[in-house]
């Protein structure tokens, strides 16, 4: 039973997390968004260890020692995580609120059993099944999302025979199960069919996400947010704590909302992601086979790109999300300025989605001071850039990808890209060797006339300034 | 074959634009077509012949031989039916030619007979429909917007003093007062232009929604004490006529700011009909002497009583200017902005770049503009749906803002959806206890709570976002508490590791947000 005066404080601290939401709205109130977030989670850990009867005895040495532990890992992993590096932090985190759901539903049912009889126990074995489930699930997606955006595991899309089937098939056992755990009343069949429930779940969570192509990546972790926070709410049915219930609803539903903004920038039906692959299976799969065969394209140096820049007469810059992660606008704004003032043509090519909002990257450019009258529009430069002499790539993959016009049965088909393979020679700067973040394939790192100029944006530039 | 496009000089009296610029000709060819241009057609907006041939244009130095060899006509003005110089444009057009230009196809019927009976395909760009994808050729938008720059500069020609406010040794200098009234492309353009030359500039629009336009651009927008019902009718973009109290309401502070304010801009208009009288003869003969009015309604009758079109006149020592041409004056950068809408329209027509046009009538912006298809009149075109349920977030903002262009979805599905939800939800009450009810609504709420707040977050903060669920997620660990100190052993381990991993999603989360929201702020 929880006392009035912890039910108070899970009230102000829902009303907190609430706030700490809310603050995300404006950059200048999330930092007090935050700080609510962290007072209402303090009141919250307060009330339940030291307000109620729940707790005691040798209760609190043990939590006293896996909350300084787990704090410690905690605060490592944050202040230890590269900016580049957050999907992965992301999806990690999500992984431990599945396995903490996929815990504490286990502990509730071998638990002391609550004296409940008819409806009221069968929904609370509904309860535990369903957190149980949600968080097995969401507790292997992510840790294969982890390993797909850390590039442990390949990110393209592993497409099984009959997956849907397969998918179906485990669903039928899923709700079989359920009926012989439902009203099993703690018997050993209960319990086994609890179990394989549970690795069903996690082999479902697994092929769900190895199904799913790099290029969505944004898609699933924040459906697997989603995830997490149902499990949260479905534990806290299960433990009838209104908290756990409100704090999961809020993140399930900002999960679901952050994917469902996450496909209509991409253009795509959430089904269609979630379903796996990129709809038209066949053609995945083989556009990204023949990438495999594929040699890259010679690597190139800093020096010798700012060989190039000092000999052309006109030089296009494609920037992407990845110069605005590197911060490396100031630079590139000093080579901009150096460059024209040898009379080379230097201008900006922005592609409409460049970036995480409308506009971005203008912004950035234009905080380094960047003249605005060299920045030009997708529709402006297209037609321009086979006059071009050398086109640097920074940070930027999709938006420049060929195959967006040429192979109709790309993943990105039909959407309007910068056609920076019609110039005369195009730096391409990129993070690593890796296939990288999107499992697309760019065939403009296979063409001819493509240099690769692999390492972080910012300390690339800065070599390539130091050269002009 | 690719067409040939030629481009007459405009033979409208006083009109100085051109259809076409060098820069814009050179676009045009590189779509297929060939380009051919009048002798001196872009003279008066400072385009040389000169120039033009530098772009790879061939000068043609009759206007009748240009309009004959022409497969596609770019003209500025409607063709003139009752010209001075060359008698009827329409006749020179070749049969079954393509003309592109303004035609304001509801005024001048007579001239859209003379066209349809020469068989010609025509493109109106007053008819292009105001929607996002057609902002790009938007022509109506570009001249406004010089319209409304031209405004203040004539306005600052005629007004006696400074508009900016200064203290100089000679004594102390107030700045101008401005109000602009209707704040559609014209109106934002004038007031841009009047805050940056230093004028203290109000404000008025009967469309609340455009408050934060106006205010953006740094500007006071006046508010009617007053509240307009929503009568439901569709959103075309433009402003609509309003109910009788809500202009009384208006006069009022029109009468007020009138004896207050040094100039008034007004840019009122209601597509199709006369511009509505907002300035009586009384509030001219009130304001102050040396004041001006700019009256850039006045070719649809005005909004001041006392305007006379296409002049400038003085009543009660108020200047009133009523020029109809303001586009014109500024020709240089209109024909450059008009020559812009035109190679958008054409690259729209051209999509095989092979200077063939293809007037593709399933495409709603080609659609629109299309008055006059093989000589048959295609005008008035469909409507297009802009915004299905006009209790939806209203669309009036002006261009060029975008028009918010999704279809809601029919209210049907929602409907059935919550009937459905209804239901379940009855038969769910049958059968469960009542302390589950009480948490599902608990769930229900904070759903839809987490609904209303996460659409509010900025998409900047997308990521800081997540992080700070994740971390709030970390809340599961309360679970895993209430277990620690059960008496089975499995039970205390099985919670000893959730709190553990729970709690590095506590720490992590929180810590790694407030790092992230650090390098926020600038």
């Amino acid at each position: 039973m929880t006392s009035g005066m912890q039910t108070a404080f899970y009230v102000v601290s829902a009303i907190l997390f609430i706030l700490a939401l809310g603050g995300l709205s404006n950059p200048e109130t999330a930092r007090r968004g935050n700080a609510y977030g962290i007072t209402g989670m303090a009141l919250a850990l307060i009330a339940t260890i030291f307000m109620g009867d729940q707790v005691h005895g040798s209760g609190y040495t043990w939590l006293a020692a896996a909350m300084i532990i787990g704090t410690c890992i905690g605060l490592f992993l944050a202040i230890k995580v590269q900016m580049t590096q957050m999907p992965e932090l992301v999806a990690m985190l999500h992984s431990f609120v599945g396995m903490a759901a996929v815990l504490v539903g286990y502990s509730g049912y071998l638990g002391p059993t609550h004296t409940l009889t008819g409806a009221a126990s069968i929904i609370h074995e509904i309860e535990i099944y369903i957190g149980v489930l949600i968080g097995a699930i969401t507790f292997t997606g992510s840790v294969v999302a982890f390993g797909k955006l850390k590039g442990i595991i390949t990110s393209k899309p592993l497409m099984l025979p009959a997956r849907h089937w397969l998918n179906l098939g485990l669903g039928i056992v899923t709700i079989f199960l359920a009926t012989l755990f439902v009203g099993g009343e703690h018997s050993s069949t209960a319990i086994t069919a609890l179990v394989i429930m549970t690795l069903i779940a996690f082999v479902f969570g697994v092929h769900m996400v190895m199904a799913i192509g790099g290029a969505d990546m944004p898609v699933v972790v924040s459906m697997l947010n989603s995830y997490s926070g149902w499990a949260a709410a479905a534990t806290g049915f299960m433990l009838n704590n209104d908290l756990l219930i409100i704090t999961g609803a809020l993140v399930g539903s900002s999960g679901a909302i952050l994917s469902y903004i996450m496909c209509r920038a991409m253009n795509r039906k959430f089904l269609a992601v979630i379903a796996g692959g990129f709809g038209t299976a066949g053609g995945t799969v083989a556009s990204s086979g023949d990438g495999e065969q594929q040699e890259y394209s010679p690597e190139t140096s800093a020096d010798e790109t700012a060989e190039m820049l000092n000999n052309a007469k006109e030089v296009v810059i494609v920037p992407g999300y990845g110069m605005a992660v590197a911060q490396a606008q100031h630079t590139i704004n000093d080579i901009t300025r150096k460059l024209r003032a040898k009379d080379i043509n230097v201008r900006f090519a922005i592609h409409p989605v460049a970036g995480r909002m409308p506009g971005h990257m203008n912004v950035l450019l234009a905080e380094a001071k960047v003249p605005y009258d060299i920045v030009l529009e997708m529709d402006e430069i297209n037609e321009d850039l086979p006059k071009v002499d050398v086109v640097l790539v920074i940070g930027a993959n999709d938006i420049v990808n060929p195959s967006a016009l040429d192979d109709p049965n790309s993943p990105i088909a039909g959407m309007p890209v910068l056609e920076v393979w019609n110039a005369s020679s195009v730096v391409v700067m990129k993070r690593g060797r890796g296939v990288g973040y999107a499992g697309v394939d760019n065939p403009l790192f296979f063409r001819d006339n493509t240099r690769m100029l692999y390492g972080d944006a910012k300390a690339s530039v800065d070599a390539i300034l130091g050269n002009i | 074959m690719a067409m040939k496009i030629g481009i007459p000089k405009e033979c409208h009296a006083g009109e100085q634009r051109v259809a076409a610029t060098p820069e814009t000709a050179e676009r045009l060819q590189k779509l297929g077509f060939s380009v051919a241009i009048q002798a001196g057609a872009g003279a008066e907006a400072n385009f040389s012949d000169d120039a033009f041939r530098e772009a790879g244009v061939e000068i043609v130095e009759e206007a009748k031989t240009l309009w004959a060899e022409s497969d596609i006509v770019l003209k500025v003005r409607a063709p003139d039916i009752d010209c001075p110089t060359c008698r009827d444009e329409t006749v020179l057009l070749r049969e079954g030619g393509t003309l592109i230009s303004f035609i304001w196809p509801a005024q001048n019927e007579e001239l859209m007979q003379k066209l349809a009976a020469r068989k010609a395909t025509v493109l109106a760009m007053d008819s292009v429909p105001r929607i996002s994808r057609a902002q790009k050729l938007d022509a109506l938008s570009s001249m406004a917007n010089i319209a409304g720059y031209r405004a203040v500069v004539e306005a600052a020609n005629q007004f006696g003093r400074f508009f900016t406010g200064q203290v100089t040794a000679a004594g102390k200098v107030p700045p101008a007062k401005i109000l602009v009234i209707g704040a559609g492309v014209a109106g934002l353009a004038a007031i841009g232009a009047a805050s940056s030359m230093g004028a203290i500039v109000r404000a008025f629009d009967t469309r609340p929604e455009v408050k934060e336009q106006v205010e953006s651009i740094g500007a006071e927008f006046l508010m009617l004490e007053f509240e307009e019902k929503d009568d439901g009718s569709p959103n075309t973009g433009y402003a609509k006529t309003m109910s009788k109290e809500f202009i009384e309401a208006e006069m009022k502070l029109f009468a007020e700011q009138a004896m207050e304010v040094d100039i008034i801009i007004t840019t009122a208009l209601i597509p199709g009909r006369p511009a509505p009288e907002l300035i009586t003869s009384g509030m001219v003969e009130s304001m102050k002497d040396g004041s001006v009015i700019v009256d850039l309604a006045a070719e649809q009758g005005g909004n001041c009583a006392l305007t006379e079109p296409g002049k400038v006149a003085v009543k009660h020592g108020v200047t009133i200017i009523g020029y109809t041409d303001l586009p014109s004056r500024l020709a240089t950068q209109s024909s450059q902005l008009y020559g812009t809408n035109l190679r958008h329209l054409l690259t729209d027509l051209t999509p095989g770049k092979d200077g063939e046009i293809v007037v593709d009538m399933e495409d709603d912006v080609i659609r629109g503009a299309t008055v006059i298809k093989d000589g048959e009149i295609t005008w008035p075109p469909p409507q297009i749906k802009v915004s299905a349920a006009p209790a939806a977030k209203p669309a009036t903002a002006a261009p060029p803002q975008p028009v918010e262009e999704e279809v809601k979805k029919s209210g049907w599905a929602g409907a059935i959806g919550l009937a459905v939800g209804g239901i379940l939800l009855a038969a769910l009450g049958q059968v469960s206890p009542p302390e589950f009810l009480s948490h599902l609504t608990v769930f229900v709420l904070a759903c839809f709570i987490g609904y209303m707040v996460i659409w509010n977050v900025t998409p900047a903060l997308h990521t800081p976002l997540m992080s700070v669920t994740n971390a709030i997620s970390g809340i599961i660990v309360i679970g895993a508490l209430l277990q620690i100190s059960s008496s089975s052993g499995l039970v205390v381990v099985l919670a000893f590791i959730a709190i553990l991993i729970a709690t590095i999603n506590i720490a992590g989360g929180f810590w790694v947000t407030q790092r992230m929201l650090k390098m926020f702020q600038k």
